[in-house]
């Protein structure tokens, strides 16, 4: 994950270490439930996108529906579609226009690598401009793909540290 | 149909270098002079109100290498028309159908973008495809398919190609 | 500031005409522009005195990426240009190709190929509108149109095996041909549709607030469209016919019976309205192709482009080498060069394909109508609100894929 890991330091005390976890599993599961995506829609992955975000698929049974047109007021970045060399600018100033906590996800072929546009316009997948936490593959997914996707963020999140009084705690 | 093409096929015969028919269009191929009246004379008195299409393509092992290419529509007849002119490599440069249509604007900048054709008389050549600091023109032969030119820097630890 | 984010444009004009005038950049990542163009706009207060257009932003090197691919191998190619009506793309190119190499479908093939091609349309229609209105605030007709596509998306995986991007056309024919139980399933959504689009029409057509955000707002004159290239539901939208269906009939159209809607005042109303008309005349086409398709042949018995029976194949040697020659060499297209337009969704799909010989393209361009209406959008957008960008720009249809190739 790169510069995004949160180094884990050895614990003060088992009763740090007790709280900490319990804290971090329920910090965990309000965010886990509360992804506010952000969706840097850009092809044909799009149209996967708006049917996952309707009937019958409905990403808002898993709390990620509503999608928030601000990075300041998203956590989670969802590049849909290919990002081109002219595209790439813009895709780093909306990663680091967001705050903590946050994730991206490579949602499709093209976001995760490229896809097959192996050429002079297409970035070969967005990791080598921002870090990616979860690379739903398909060109364009099913919308079961993107849930799965979805689903295997959230237990990730779930079981990840969430320092939010200080930098261990 | 058939007659706006025989006409437009007499019409022409003088100015153009040749005159053939292409699965059902014709085609009108000009010296680079002749270009900028012929469309004049194709929009007033023959009714070739849209410009379609503006592109080029690349013949390297020619003198003349590059051959832009224009297609013509008449809503008024249903008619389309090619035109092709031959340019070398070092003086691309042919008239600019700006101030005939609006179209012709956009359609340019791209042909300029790909190839490297100037159009003379097109106030506005910014890249539109490609983005500033290109270096280039990626639609001719000589250009690597794979050759990318980075606007951000790839992160650390990632293999760069 | 950080130096690492270059700029990857050059605006037109950084300072503004006026004193009191702003200059806001709207895009590329924005909903309203579907994600990869930018305007950069002049304001005064609300009003938009000039726009500044720029595409490019989902160049993905399409031409240059299907020199490298052989006829057939770059089909996945095509589909992703349009992509809300993949199958349009697939057979436009698919008869420019077909032309080229002298190559006549069948029968059953061309109906079929008028019949998805019609399919698709509706989808295209139905996500043009449904994204538009819901960028209005729509939110319910939004769902009823998605629904109804999802339906279809569904129904075109069954034949093609994807929902999106299909990559079914084939030179000389098609992947497969229907599964059973197709047709049927065809007729309840067709139904279906019929229902839920009288209900968008009868939240939309009469509503107040829809009239005032559409009526008279994104005017184009026909004099002003033709002049910038506009084609397809724009320029029906205007008031003039032209439709390539009718104009140059190619597949099974010229035996189908349809009517080309047409606008009155060239406004984001009308071209909502011809659009929804639009959709209606495609279901019944659909209806009339699902009369007129009768058993045959599907791909044409043409040893140059379709692949040889698998029994052949694996039991005499010149199916074997011609097979083997296909896949990897693929089609040999004779020397030429053919302009092939078809009526895409949103207007003149042409496709310039310029041919040495051999099993790949020289040259593939494709004359793609949203580009070109990217150059007009400003005739559209000046003088207006600011609020009005969204619902214009909706109902031009630009679709990235096909805008910036």
């Amino acid at each position: 994950m790169g510069e995004r890991t949160i180094p884990i330091r050895p614990a003060p005390s088992q009763t740090f270490e007790y709280l900490s976890t319990r804290k971090d599993e329920l910090v965990g599961w309000a965010r886990k439930f509360s992804l506010f995506p952000y969706p840097f829609v850009t092809a044909c992955c799009a149209m996967e996108f708006m049917a996952v975000s309707s009937t019958p698929y409905d990403t808002d049974r898993f709390g990620a529906a509503l999608p928030r047109f601000s990075p300041r007021q998203s956590d989670l970045l969802m590049v849909v579609g290919t990002v081109t060399h002219k595209q790439a600018p813009i895709l780093l100033k909306v990663y680091e226009q967001m705050c903590e906590p946050k994730w991206v996800m490579a949602f499709g072929a093209c976001a995760t690598s490229g896809g097959f546009y192996q050429n002079y316009a297409a970035v070969a997948g967005i990791d080598r401009i921002i870090p990616v936490d979860i690379y739903v593959p398909g060109c364009p997914p099913r919308p079961e793909t993107v849930i799965d996707g979805i689903m295997r963020l959230q237990d990730r999140i779930a079981r990840s540290r969430h320092p939010i009084v200080t930098k261990d705690f | 149909m058939a007659a706006v093409t025989n006409l437009v096929q007499q019409g022409f015969a003088s100015v153009a270098s040749d005159t053939y028919l292409s699965h059902g269009m014709l085609v009108l191929v000009l010296p680079r002079e002749a270009l900028a009246a012929t469309v004049a004379t194709l929009k007033a008195e023959h009714g070739f109100d849209m410009l379609l299409d503006v592109t080029a393509v690349d013949w390297p092992e020619d003198a003349l290498r590059f051959e832009v290419v224009w297609h013509l529509f008449s809503t008024r007849d249903l008619v389309r028309i090619r035109l092709k002119t031959r340019v070398a490599a070092q003086d691309p440069v042919v008239p600019s159908l700006c101030p005939l249509y609006g179209s012709a604007d956009f359609l340019e900048r791209e042909c300029h973008d790909m190839y490297g054709i100037v159009f003379e008389g097109n106030p506005d050549l910014r890249p539109i495809l490609l983005y500033e600091g290109f270096e280039g023109h990626p639609l001719r032969k000589d250009y690597p398919k794979q050759r990318e030119q980075p606007l951000v820097p790839y992160r650390a630890g990632e293999l760069e190609r | 500031m950080d130096m690492r984010i270059r700029n990857p444009i050059q605006p037109a004009f950084e300072t503004p005409e006026r004193e009191d005038a702003m200059i806001v950049s709207i895009g590329p990542s924005h909903p309203a522009t579907h994600g990869t163009i930018q305007i950069m706009a002049e304001l005064d207060g609300e009003r938009v005195i000039r726009t500044d257009v720029h595409c490019g932003y989902l160049h993905r090197g399409f031409e240059k990426e299907c020199e490298d691919h052989t006829w057939h191998t770059l089909i996945p190619y095509v589909d992703r240009l349009n992509y809300c009506s993949g199958l349009i793309n697939d057979f436009a190119y698919c008869d420019a190709v077909e032309r080229l190499m002298g190559v006549e479908i069948t029968r059953r093939c061309t109906v079929l190929r008028t019949l998805l091609a019609e399919y698709s349309r509706l989808a295209d229609h139905m996500t043009c509108i449904a994204a538009a209105l819901m960028e209005l605030g729509a939110m319910t007709a939004f769902l009823y149109m998605v629904m109804i596509r999802d339906y279809v998306y569904e129904h075109l995986a069954a034949v093609t095996g994807a929902r999106v991007t299909y990559s079914f056309g084939r030179i000389g024919g098609l992947a497969n041909d229907l599964p059973e139980g197709w047709l049927a399933r065809l007729e309840e959504i067709l139904t279906q549709y019929e229902d839920f689009v009288g209900r968008v029409h009868g939240l939309m057509d009469r509503n107040r607030i829809f009239i005032d955000r559409m009526r008279d707002v994104g005017v184009l004159t026909t004099a002003e469209a033709i002049n910038y290239g506009f084609t397809g539901p724009v320029l029906r939208s205007t008031g003039a016919p032209r439709d390539l269906r009718k104009d140059a009939p190619y597949l099974a159209y010229p035996e189908l019976d349809f009517e080309i809607p047409v606008g009155i005042k060239g406004d984001n109303y009308d071209r909502y309205y011809v659009r929804m008309r639009e959709m209606d005349e495609s279901v019944h086409m659909i209806r009339q192709c699902v009369e007129m398709l009768e058993p045959g042949p599907l791909n044409v018995d043409d040893r140059r482009c379709t692949l040889p029976p698998k029994d052949l194949v694996y039991g005499e040697i010149e199916s074997l080498i011609n097979h083997f020659k296909l896949v990897m060499e693929g089609p040999q297209v004779p020397p030429g060069e053919i302009y092939n337009a078809h009526e895409g969704a949103n207007g003149e799909l042409g496709f310039y394909i310029v041919s040495v010989g051999g099993g790949r393209p020289y040259k593939l361009h494709v004359r793609s109508p949203s580009f070109v209406h990217m150059g007009g959008v400003h005739r559209m957008l000046n003088g207006y609100q600011l609020a009005d960008i969204i619902p214009t720009f909706g109902s031009v249809n630009m679709i990235g894929g096909e805008c910036d190739r």
